[in-house]
């Protein structure tokens, strides 16, 4: 298992986004390796939000959005026309930063995913793909007695963990984090970061933060972005112990950002 | 006169304003330190000024011609029509009278006259007088370093008070009056009959006088008022007009707020509302002229009865009407869902109209049936078009090509031309405004807490 570790899961090649005439990302090359953890620092409004939704197209939702350049995973091209969204989306999946839970009982939020990719045929399926989705996201024991109530009646940091199963509930490959804990207190972004170091044995991850202490804890790799361009990228021990930029080494003590 | 009064008052409310700032200000340079911005001591004064005169100028122009009349009519009292004679003596005194000139009109008019100045003299030297006691109140209040911004903040709160009352006095006396009226009428008719019975037909009370109605005649009279065939027919137009604009209304609203481009939706939107804003009549002769006889001779083409003026045609026509509360309001409702649920929805690889149909619809849902709520109680409510296109007749049916009625169209039709106000029939046109009342009041309470049920799941 550990031997594709290193291998390549996500290639950007030459990656320019634009919002409307305002360009976000300049000539973006990034690899994301499998089954690893990547974390995106940088300062705010640098990109790392854009480039994540790059991954799987959310910005396609945007009107006045433009992405020029190559995103490929598994060696396969997505920003091509005929591409499926919907079979990209159901590769590649996404929590935000606020939870997002969808205003349905706690179950049907995660059968929500399945339900769309006819992954289920009946309802002892479902069950099960439920039950699991929720147990890979640690949630199961706390709401496995009452997954008829609401989503959004779970705590902050539950409703970040439903959210994350919502995503596995498909059997993503890939998990993008957008400041998954951003609106969570210390004790819930604990489970949420020993979470991700659980599913990194399974899943590609790649985390915006703004923590670098998150950045450390949870990643292998780190990518450092600043107005838009990639400034450093390398093994998170050397980014944070050594790194070769200037830049890089004054944000990440705190210099300015 | 009265113009120039006000404008006195006014100008010395401006005056009194600056008045009051420098005022506050001399007592800064005396080391005083103010309790407020001397802006404050300027609102201060400047509503102390105002306000007391403004009201007694108020209240006297309100009662003055009452007690006039009264002055005048009790120095004769062997006049018969007392009404008229004051009337004519005003119009005499205008000098634009032209009846039979008699003694007692000229001795009134004389006596109008000299009252009249009386008034006029007192009352300016009455809100004169208010004005010099409230300024002086209010100046020495100044002096001694008052807490002009709290006593501002108590008079803002009181004079904004008073308006809440005003309105809501005026609604609890509309509803005192229907009720009273009502309950007049189910005095002479039975209760049950009037909200059981299923025949309509006020105008066996008519040209009858009220005061004279034997007991057998109102035993007769029992039946007549039957209100069944009414709430049936305003339930069935209303429903046909539910018909055709919720659908229309909601696909419309979803797609100005989901599809269309922010170009677009700038441009439509108004438009759509602007349906809301053609007057009801015009939607009337519409619906009378063009829909109606439509339907009858496209029915006439499939061997159909039907009748020029029908149900089918009001409700469509109303219909109509109400799409823009609909599309409006959903389309409102539709965007204040948050994006995040639709982001996370596409992220799961949910097309658009998946995402629209399993999460932004059910998410807006309680707002939607809110709205739909509204537009009922606006379909309910509305008289113009059923008048004009539906017909008078109460018949109970279900045919939507038949004419039929509604509450409102009664109304109207009981209360239109010369009425004695004491007859069955008049009242009768309370009682039904009293059921209206009430069922548009129920209906606009659930819509508004179905709405705010709504907005407390995500704030």
């Amino acid at each position: 298992m550990e031997l594709n570790n290193s291998k390549i899961k996500i290639k950007a090649k030459n990656l320019n986004v634009f919002y409307g005439k305002k360009q976000a990302l300049f000539n973006i090359n990034l690899d994301i390796n499998q089954k690893e953890v990547t974390a995106l620092i940088g300062p705010s409004g640098c990109g790392k939000s854009t480039f994540i939704r790059c991954i799987n197209r959310m910005n396609d939702v945007i009107d006045i959005c433009k992405v020029e350049g190559s995103v490929e995973i598994d060696g396969a091209e997505i920003n091509e026309k005929n591409v499926d969204v919907v079979t990209l989306r159901e590769k590649v999946g996404m929590v935000f930063q606020k939870p997002n839970p969808f205003p349905k009982s706690i179950y049907d939020n995660i059968a929500y995913g399945p339900i769309i990719h006819g992954a289920a045929e009946n309802k002892d399926q479902m069950d099960n793909i439920v039950e699991t989705s929720l147990k890979k996201a640690a949630l199961w024991d706390e709401v496995k007695d009452r997954l008829n109530e609401p989503g959004t009646s779970l705590s902050g940091g539950q409703q970040q963990r439903l959210c994350i199963a919502r995503a596995l509930s498909v059997n993503p490959e890939v998990i993008l984090m957008d400041e998954p804990c951003s609106a969570l207190d210390p004790i819930a972004t604990a489970k949420i970061e020993e979470l991700i170091d659980d599913l990194k044995k399974s899943y590609t991850i790649v985390i915006v933060t703004h923590s670098m202490a998150q950045a450390v804890r949870v990643s292998q790799k780190t990518g450092f972005f600043h107005l838009g361009k990639i400034i450093e990228v390398d093994s998170t021990e050397k980014i944070f112990k050594n790194p070769a930029n200037k830049m890089t080494q004054d944000y990440i003590t705190g210099r300015f950002g | 006169m009265n113009s120039l009064i006000a404008g006195v008052i006014l100008i010395l409310c401006l005056s009194s304003y600056f008045f009051g700032r420098s005022e506050a200000r001399k007592l800064v340079t005396q080391n005083i330190k103010l309790k407020a911005l001397p802006a404050y001591y300027g609102y201060y004064l400047s509503l102390w000024c105002g306000l007391p005169a403004l009201i007694i100028f108020g209240c006297w122009s309100l009662f003055e011609p009452a007690i006039i009349k009264v002055l005048i009519l009790n120095n004769f009292p062997q006049i018969e029509s007392k009404d008229l004679f004051y009337e004519q003596t005003l119009s005499f005194f205008n000098g634009n009278f032209s009846g039979e000139i008699t003694n007692e009109i000229k001795a009134a008019s004389i006596k109008y006259s000299s009252i009249n100045i009386i008034a006029q003299n007192s009352k300016i030297v009455i809100i004169a007088a208010a004005l010099i006691g409230s300024l002086t109140f209010a100046y020495r209040k100044i002096q001694k370093n008052n807490k002009a911004r709290d006593d501002v903040e108590i008079i803002l709160k009181v004079l904004l008070f008073t308006s809440s009352l005003v309105a809501i006095l005026t609604t609890v006396g509309i509803i005192v009056s229907l009720l009273f009226e009502s309950l007049k009428f189910f005095s002479t008719i039975n209760i049950f009959e009037f909200i059981f019975g299923t025949s309509w037909s006020p105008q066996r009370a008519f040209v009858r006088d009220a005061s004279a109605i034997t007991p057998e005649e109102l035993l007769e009279l029992q039946d007549a008022f039957g209100s069944v065939p009414l709430f049936a027919g305003t339930a069935f137009i209303a429903l046909i007009a539910m018909c055709v604009a919720v659908p229309i209304g909601l696909f419309s609203g979803i797609y100005l707020a989901e599809y269309a481009s922010t170009k677009v939706r700038k441009y439509s939107k108004p438009i759509i509302e602007i349906l809301a804003g053609i007057p009801t009549v015009v939607y009337g002769f519409f619906a009378a002229l063009t829909v109606g006889p439509f339907f009858r001779t496209l029915g006439e083409s499939l061997g159909l009865t039907v009748s020029s003026e029908s149900a089918l045609a009001a409700g469509l026509i109303m219909g109509v009407m109400i799409i823009p509360y609909i599309s409006s309001l959903s389309d409102d409702v539709i965007n204040s869902v948050p994006q995040s649920l639709r982001e996370g929805s596409y992220a799961i690889g949910a097309t658009k109209s998946e995402t629209i149909k399993k999460v932004v619809i059910p998410a807006a849902l309680p707002g939607i049936i809110g709205s739909i709520l509204l537009a009922v109680s606006r379909a309910i409510g509305e008289t113009m078009i059923v008048v004009m296109a539906a017909g008078l007749a109460a018949n109970l049916t279900i045919n939507p090509l038949e004419s039929t009625t509604t509450i409102t169209t009664q109304i109207v039709m009981i209360l239109v031309g010369d009425q004695e106000f004491d007859s069955p029939k008049t009242q009768a046109a309370f009682a039904l405004g009293l059921t209206l009342f009430i069922a548009t009041l129920i209906l606009n309470y659930i819509a508004l807490r179905v709405v705010k049920k709504y907005r407390e799941k995500y704030d």
